[in-house]
């Protein structure tokens, strides 16, 4: 299982993100369509962006899936985060006022 | 995660943003970024394991607590207003720590034979040198802070990494401020607010403007000078801000958000807060060092519903500290560890990824379900609001009775010619223990100590009238405005073993 902390990146687009809460269905973690690498690792350079996972993902941004498992957007990218075929989806943070 | 990715995800967002304001300095996210590596780089080659600062924070603050963070060494700042021989014990129990100081406070730390550098020193170096990135273990401390040690001796809390990211990223949504933000910072730098307020605002997108040295008519001249639309306050900054408002009222038309903490607002002073800013939405934070700063939040809304409420329980939430942030739950314990139903008061315990409860030389204070015992008594109502009811080690045990002092204090706190007070337990051969009041006077008033005792006698049970009360102009506090209450049981002891 991917550990808490770890830094991915998309093979396909810009997209990076880190694992805030792990779980097995993060082994099959995509972004626009290919596996997510870790950050530095090597790209298939045949892979490309597949335009049927290509609606994007937002800067800052926690996405989740059923199970738990959460990512945050490190840097955004043009690909769809899915797990599998299945889109995440984004965590709505209660909005709280700053309070520090 | 690392607090260094905070920094880097705000830099890629945007590296031309203005992110740091403190007098004459003007900083964007790209410009710190800079100086973070660069004293990431200093920090790394003067071979020392650990950064202590003292000094009164401003740009100083963000950049050693990030530049730390990217040479993956923990950072303390230091309370710079402690005695000499204070400030060289908590810096003795640091591992070669490197001190970076404020010039003005050198002398104290000169004899230390320490490695000591000067702020000025330290920034002039870190825009010189190579940048460093080191590799960081995300459970590493990132922060360590000693506890203010009101009642015994100071604790060194670790804050991870993950601890602080994961309060950040849980509570505020990233470059969610609007373009033109600013929040004002006047926590000191050796509080976990200021810890909070520099990652916080950063991950917000909101600029940080810095008054280092608390002055009530200087945050005023600040707020319209800088569109800030953000503050924390303290409680003893709030009183002189509202003080001042009183004298010379000023609109803050920029301001939308004033959060207070730190320690117990008193509710008056709640009230004449919100009278004489109707357009702000005040926040009332409640957290420990512990917990890596706010776990609970009265919001704006909640204040809002409590003052045009009809019912006694909603009009009595304006007293109350909120409801609990995401990802850290609550529970209210009797002495011997089962959980209380709502309206019953006991040990208040937090769980939660920000919530650390481990201490350098002690360990974790965990239980094994990973629960942290805060020692403060709370109770929650059956709205999930919770009121904290202050220190448990502050009970008073009289005749066998415990007295929260806060049900006193709270009432006190009502009668118009009481400014400020506090109660504290006096031992008593009688009973053990005896409840006095210290009351400071609203200006203009002479309350006699018969009134007050009245005034309590009528509105509690009577074992919670105060035995004595005895009167003060002003109430011994330290520099986050919590009151010294040893300080004052010891004054209150000394002066009964007078002969008569």
């Amino acid at each position: 299982m991917i550990k808490n902390g770890t830094r991915l990146q998309s093979q396909v687009c810009d997209t990076q993100v880190i694992v805030v809460r792990t779980a097995e269905s993060l082994d099959g973690l995509r972004a626009g369509g290919s596996a997510m690498v870790p950050v530095g690792g090597q790209s298939d350079p045949a892979a490309s962006l597949d335009p049927e996972f290509s609606d994007g993902n937002l800067m800052g941004k926690r996405y989740v899936d059923e199970t738990g498992a959460e990512v945050l957007v490190t840097k955004a990218g043009a690909g769809t985060l899915t797990i599998g075929t299945a889109a995440l989806t984004i965590k709505e943070a209660k909005p709280l006022p700053a309070s520090d | 995660m690392s607090i260094s990715l905070l920094l880097e995800m705000a830099v890629s967002n945007d590296p031309d943003r203005l992110a740091v304001v403190c007098g004459e300095t003007r900083m964007t996210t790209g410009g710190l970024d800079e100086l973070v590596g660069g004293g990431a780089g200093v920090i790394a080659t003067s071979g020392a394991e650990h950064v202590a600062y003292v000094g009164a924070g401003g740009v100083l603050l963000p950049v050693l607590l990030l530049s730390c963070a990217r040479a993956s060494r923990p950072f303390t700042p230091l309370n710079y207003r402690l005695s000499a021989d204070a400030l060289l014990e908590l810096i003795g129990r640091l591992p070669a720590p490197l001190v970076v100081v404020d010039a003005e406070y050198l002398d104290v730390v000169a004899g230390l034979g320490k490695r000591v550098v000067t702020s000025d020193e330290f920034l002039s170096a870190a825009r010189a040198a190579d940048p460093v990135s080191a590799f960081t273990d995300p459970d590493a401390a990132a922060v360590v802070l000693f506890t203010s040690g009101t009642t015994s001796r100071p604790k060194a809390v670790e804050l991870s990494h993950n601890n602080l990211t994961s309060y950040v990223t849980g509570t505020v949504e990233f470059a969610a401020a609007d373009p033109g933000d600013g929040a004002l910072i006047c926590v000191p730098p050796y509080h976990i607010a200021g810890v909070g307020a520099a990652l916080s605002n950063l991950y917000a997108g909101r600029k940080m403007v810095y008054l280092p040295n608390f002055e009530a008519r200087e945050w005023i001249r600040l707020v319209g000078a800088e569109c800030i639309t953000t503050a924390t306050v303290v409680p003893t900054m709030l009183d002189r801000i509202v003080t001042v408002l009183a004298r010379e009222p000023v609109g803050l038309p920029t301001l939308r958000n004033l959060a207070y903490g730190g320690s117990k607002v008193p509710l008056p002073l709640v009230r004449r807060a919100l009278d004489l800013l109707p357009g702000v939405g005040f926040a009332n934070a409640y957290g420990l060092t512990e917990t890596s700063s706010t776990i609970a939040v009265l919001t704006p809304d909640d204040h809002r519903a409590a003052l045009h409420a009809i019912d006694d329980a909603a009009i009595r939430r304006l007293g109350s500290v909120g409801q609990p942030v995401a990802g850290v739950e609550v529970q209210i314990r009797a002495d011997d560890g089962r959980p209380l139903e709502p309206g019953q008061t006991g040990e208040l315990f937090v769980r939660g990824d920000q919530v650390s409860g481990r201490y350098a030389e002690i360990g974790s204070v965990l239980d094994a379900e990973g629960w942290f015992p805060t020692r403060d008594l709370a109770f929650v109502d059956d709205h999930g609001y919770l009121f904290i009811q202050g220190r448990s080690d502050d009970t008073i045990i009289r005749g066998g009775e415990n007295i929260a002092p806060a049900e006193i204090e709270d009432v006190l706190l009502e009668h118009p010619a009481v400014h400020d007070c506090v109660v504290v337990g006096v031992a008593d051969a009688q009973w053990g223990q005896i409840t006095v009041a210290i009351v400071v006077p609203g200006e203009g008033t002479d309350p006699g100590a018969e009134e007050l005792r009245d005034h309590v006698r009528e509105r509690l049970r009577g074992s919670r009238t105060p035995d004595r009360v005895v009167f003060r102009s002003e109430l011994p506090t330290n520099s986050t405005g919590k009151v010294l209450r040893r300080e004052l049981i010891n004054d209150l002891q000394s002066a009964t073993k007078e002969p008569a």
